[in-house]
């Protein structure tokens, strides 16, 4: 239905798509600038930076795909409409996702396989069976990482009604960080997103594995290949959030 | 001009009450800050002096581009939506029907909604960043006082750029697809994305003259010491001149469109 409801409009559909090729493009842009100064950016090389970017980019726009639209969430707390979703016999988490369902953002994982691609034969990796079967295990645990952080953020908002971007600063500053290498920021950071909130493990763990790097923190290697069951670990306190953040629901009245 | 300071002071009153969202707001660009910052000291550790910043320079950049962003609705997200919802219903009729002038109400709101915005979102993420990093703010009141100015005469060109943008749904009804290439351009053009200076050979000739460079590369140049005595003027004179010409360019633009509205009678 919303596919159709955006087409009604079609100029602004086509204006959209190629806004949303724009965007995507000149996001990697500034990291093409950079490395028109520099050979490369924390020990990591141009063909490195866009394997990270290309993985951290496709696993969130499969999440945002499929999940985008759970930022309304809040929206719908605070003038009541989440009652509308309450009385139809579809599981609710399903109605969220759907709502305003933008095909649209089918983009952004263009845009992140085609980085991707170009990278993998540029790196230097030595391509065994286990490093080509994390590959594509890699970018879905990833999008399932992302989607515990949606479905937790979203249940957030049931408490906080309006707070909507701080989920914002997890999923798209999330990817953002993602896309850079570990070894450009404080060990801090990189402790705080592989142990409290694990994002490492959507990229940077995996391809440190893959790319046979030293973790910045320590860890071992083998940690790269942890990524589907941290995937699950983070689903399912998720799913409880976004369940007890529903009983919390009190409806607008009026 | 009471009535036209009436509405800024609504637009300011208006987006005060939204306090969870304003402290959500703040934890996200503090986070986006610290990202950008330690790419980019990644980045000057290995080439010092790029685009003639020294590194704690670059680093006011990032933190001053995060408390501008909200304040000059970079990403958006500001009256242009709400004039185009009004456009698509017809409810636009009635807003040409009062006696004030359309584009000096919206040029009120916006500026009211911008002072919030400045004062909410944009002095907490610079102290974060100064607590945090070395900063290279000017001890001078009178570099304070010439920022404030480009900052002022900045949040006018992007009004005006969003203007024409609104404008644009008199035509093309849902102003989506314009909204979000309108988003990209100011993002990528006004230095958000990397500091227009940093972009390589004409590329980056042709960014500094643009518009958006009005907006926060401009501002920054100012508030860094970059820009002293006639390059001082010259900078205020690229930001009036862009101010003035997209003001008019809104003006005869709306002209145009408001003779295309037909109002239903019923």
């Amino acid at each position: 239905m919303w596919v159709r409801s955006t087409m009604t409009y079609r100029t602004s559909f086509v204006i959209t798509t190629l806004g949303n090729i724009a965007i995507t493009a000149l996001d990697f842009a500034a990291i093409a600038l950079m490395f028109s100064h520099v050979e490369s950016l924390g020990g990591f090389g141009l063909a490195e930076v866009t394997f990270l970017y290309g993985t951290s980019s496709t696993a969130f726009g499969l999440t945002d795909l499929a999940l985008g639209s759970m930022d309304r969430v809040g929206r719908r707390v605070r003038d009541g409409t989440m009652d509308v979703l309450l009385v139809r016999p579809v599981p609710i988490l399903a109605q969220v996702a759907a709502d305003r369902f933008a095909l649209r953002r089918v983009g952004r994982i263009i845009q992140g396989l085609v980085l991707l691609g170009w990278s993998l034969p540029r790196l230097d990796a030595e391509w065994t069976w286990d490093r080509l079967l994390l590959l594509p295990v890699m970018v879905l645990s990833g999008a399932a990482i992302f989607g515990a952080v949606f479905v937790a953020g979203a249940a957030f908002q049931f408490w906080a009604n309006d707070a909507c971007e701080v989920q914002n600063s997890f999923t798209y500053g999330g990817t953002t960080l993602l896309q850079y290498p570990p070894t450009v920021f404080t060990r801090e950071l990189v402790r705080a997103v592989t142990f409290l909130v694990p994002l490492a493990f959507v990229n940077w763990l995996p391809a440190l594995y893959i790319l046979d790097r030293p973790n910045p923190i320590g860890l071992p290697g083998w940690t790269g290949l942890a990524a589907p069951l941290v995937a699950v670990a983070c689903c399912a306190p998720a799913g409880l959030a976004w369940r007890a953040g529903l009983r919390t629901y009190r409806s607008t009245g009026s | 001009m009471r009535l036209y300071a009436a509405v800024a002071v609504s637009g300011f009153r208006r987006y005060a009450t939204y306090r969870v969202a304003t402290a959500a707001g703040v934890f996200t660009n503090t986070v986006f800050g610290l990202i950008i910052a330690y790419t980019y000291i990644a980045l000057w550790d290995q080439r010092p002096h790029l685009g003639g910043y020294d590194r704690d320079q670059a680093l006011t950049f990032v933190w001053l581009g995060q408390s501008l962003l909200t304040a000059a609705a970079l990403m958006g997200g500001s009256f242009q939506e709400e004039m185009q919802e009004r456009i698509r219903t017809g409810d636009i009729a009635v807003d040409l029907y009062r006696p004030v002038d359309l584009q000096l109400w919206w040029l009120a709101g916006d500026l009211g909604r911008a002072a919030f915005h400045l004062l909410g979102r944009g002095l907490l993420p610079m102290a974060f960043g100064a607590l945090c990093f070395e900063l290279a703010l000017p001890a001078s009141p009178l570099t304070w006082l010439s920022f404030l100015c480009a900052v002022a005469l900045g949040l006018l060109v992007s009004f005006a750029l969003r203007y024409l943008v609104a404008l644009s749904a008199f035509w093309l009804l849902d102003g989506a697809g314009l909204n979000l290439v309108s988003t990209v351009l100011s993002v990528f053009f006004s230095g958000m994305a990397l500091p227009l200076n940093v972009f390589p050979g004409p590329l980056g000739t042709v960014a500094e003259a643009l518009p958006w460079a009005a907006i926060l590369q401009v501002p920054a140049d100012v508030l860094l010491g970059e820009r002293h005595g006639p390059a001082l003027a010259g900078a205020f004179a690229f930001q009036a001149g862009w101010a003035l010409a997209l003001l008019a360019a809104g003006r005869a633009l709306q002209a145009v469109a408001t003779r295309k509205v037909v109002v239903q009678g019923g």
